[in-house]
């Protein structure tokens, strides 16, 4: 059912985990299926220095979330907004039309991650 | 070097063995005659399909002439159920429970929009439905029961012989979806006061497509298809004879081997169930006694069911989150639901069924990598990280 990019990154997911001096979280859930994600960001000038997710999800949801980290690492923020939930599936080669809505939780907690470290940070 | 096979998921279909498909062979091109006919080789394969029928009455303390071969469980299931709705004059009152399978569930919401009422009875956590409720819900119209043998999904067993009794006393006709149950545990059709029984050749090792269904004598029900005599006209329709010789040759053998198999699914059942609960938060599902010789469901928590599914495929581990014609579904099962779980605990859910061929060096391997798979797959989760 998944490709083999799709297996490869869940069975070997890139960035995972948890940053304990994040600059930004960001978290979605999906009200189709209950499952959630959630992304640390770490930001310097403007830029995503680090990027570290968790995910309860399906084998789609993790995979998109590690794909996702790996296209945005070093992009600036405004080029990070620009990417959606479609690239990611697509960098994935593509998913299953049921799990399509698996991969709109990375993107998605991607942007929630980055407006609320704008937020925090126009703030100051 | 060939890839790792374990299959653990007897419950969703079984393979044929060897002296099925050998029984069965010879009606493809050899005994090719239609049974109807009445030449010479039309009556070779009436025998056989007779033969299959006397097996298949055998193994359920029934008599010949209440068996009805048909395509399977599901359609087994909508001839007695809109079968018996549509031979009455009126509308009329249907109890079943929260938890059937979809090919009894999906009948009664339909029977309900065609103007019959159906209560859907409630199962307590370990998924049993209580005949006091049973007998609580009957009404001066109800006329059907219909309540599975055995939960396809959580392996529990309902107390078949006590709402059997309730239901001849009221002289309701009471039907069980025992697709799960035929070849893994004895069943009398009189000793439980079954009026009506469901199962299906592919799920003790016989060939999909081919299924049967038991009606006690006198029972009427309209017939859902037209146009021919077969199957004493309530179930028209040139007979799957090569099927229903295996459905005949499958429910002979697995029901002979019940006493000496049974014992052996439970030990590796229970091995199973003890070793994966050594895991940390993960739970049972189902009742622990009252259980299928061959289920495991079990949830994981902090984990989605279908992530190990994954994993265990890539190890070679063949199981199933919950039945497997509702896996097109993002919703949590509605047997899930209906024992109380969460909407995380319930996505974590996996189930293993055993059956011929699995074995204690299967456990070994499988007891070895789920931990691993959990772990895995933990540390990737978020409730997890947030629990410790
Ligand atoms: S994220 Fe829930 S099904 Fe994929």
């Amino acid at each position: 059912m998944y490709n083999e990019k799709v297996v490869d990154h869940f069975t070997n997911p890139r960035n995972v985990g948890e940053l304990t001096d994040a600059d930004a979280i960001g978290e979605t859930g999906s009200f189709k299926c209950g499952d959630t994600m959630k992304i640390f960001l770490k930001v310097k000038d403007n830029r995503i220095e680090d990027i570290k997710f968790l995910t309860f999800g399906c084998g789609a949801a993790i995979a998109s979330s590690s794909m996702m980290t790996e296209m945005v690492k070093g992009k600036t923020l405004d080029e990070a907004m620009e990417i959606s939930n479609k690239d990611v599936s697509d960098r994935l080669g593509g998913l299953p039309p049921l799990k399509l809505h698996c991969s709109n939780l990375a993107a998605d907690a991607l942007h929630d991650a980055i407006n609320n470290y704008r937020k925090s940070h126009e703030a100051v | 070097m060939t890839k790792k096979l374990i299959y653990m998921d007897h419950g969703a279909t079984t393979p044929v063995r060897e002296e099925v498909l050998k029984a069965m062979l010879p009606y493809f091109n050899e005994y090719y005659g239609n049974p109807s006919s009445l030449h010479a080789p039309g009556r070779e394969v009436r025998r056989a399909v007779e033969e299959a029928r006397q097996k298949t009455a055998a193994a359920l303390g029934a008599k010949p002439e209440e068996i009805y071969f048909t395509s399977g469980g599901t359609e087994s299931n909508n001839l007695v159920l809109y079968g018996s709705a549509e031979k009455r004059a009126s509308a009329g009152h249907i109890i079943t429970t929260g938890i059937e399978h979809h090919a009894v569930f999906d009948v009664c919401q339909d029977l309900e929009k065609r103007g019959h009422r159906v209560t859907y009875l409630p199962v307590d956590r370990y998924g049993r439905v209580s005949p006091a409720d049973v007998e609580k819900a009957i009404t001066s119209d109800t006329f059907l029961i219909s309540i599975m043998a055995a939960n396809n999904e959580i392996g529990t067993l309902q107390p078949v012989s006590e709402i059997g009794l309730i239901a001849k006393s009221k002289g309701i006709l009471f039907h069980t979806d025992a697709v799960q149950v035929v070849g893994q545990l004895p069943l009398d059709v009189n000793d439980l006061n079954i009026d009506a029984l469901s199962l299906s050749a592919h799920k003790f090792n016989g060939p999909k497509g081919v299924g049967a269904l038991y009606i006690r004598r006198g029972t009427k029900i309209t017939p859902l298809y037209r146009g021919g005599g077969q199957e004493r006209k309530l179930r028209p329709g040139t007979e799957n004879v090569p099927g229903i010789v295996g459905l005949g040759k499958a429910v002979e053998l697995s029901v002979a081997e019940i006493p000496t198999k049974r014992a052996a699914t439970e030990k590796l059942r229970d091995r199973l169930i003890a070793g994966l609960l050594k895991i940390d938060d993960v739970i049972l599902n189902g009742h622990p006694e009252e259980r299928l010789p061959g289920n495991i469901n079990v949830s994981f928590r902090h984990i989605e069911g279908e992530s190990v599914l994954l994993s265990l495929d890539l190890e070679g581990i063949a199981a199933s989150s919950g039945s497997a014609c509702s896996s097109g579904s993002l919703e949590p099962s509605h047997v899930l639901k209906a024992i109380g779980l969460d909407h995380p605990t319930a996505h974590g859910s996996v189930r293993f069924t055993l059956g011929l061929g699995n074995s204690d060096a299967d456990l070994d391997y499988t007891l070895e990598k789920i931990p691993l798979i959990v772990e895995r797959l933990r540390n990737i989760s978020p409730t997890y990280h947030s629990r410790q």
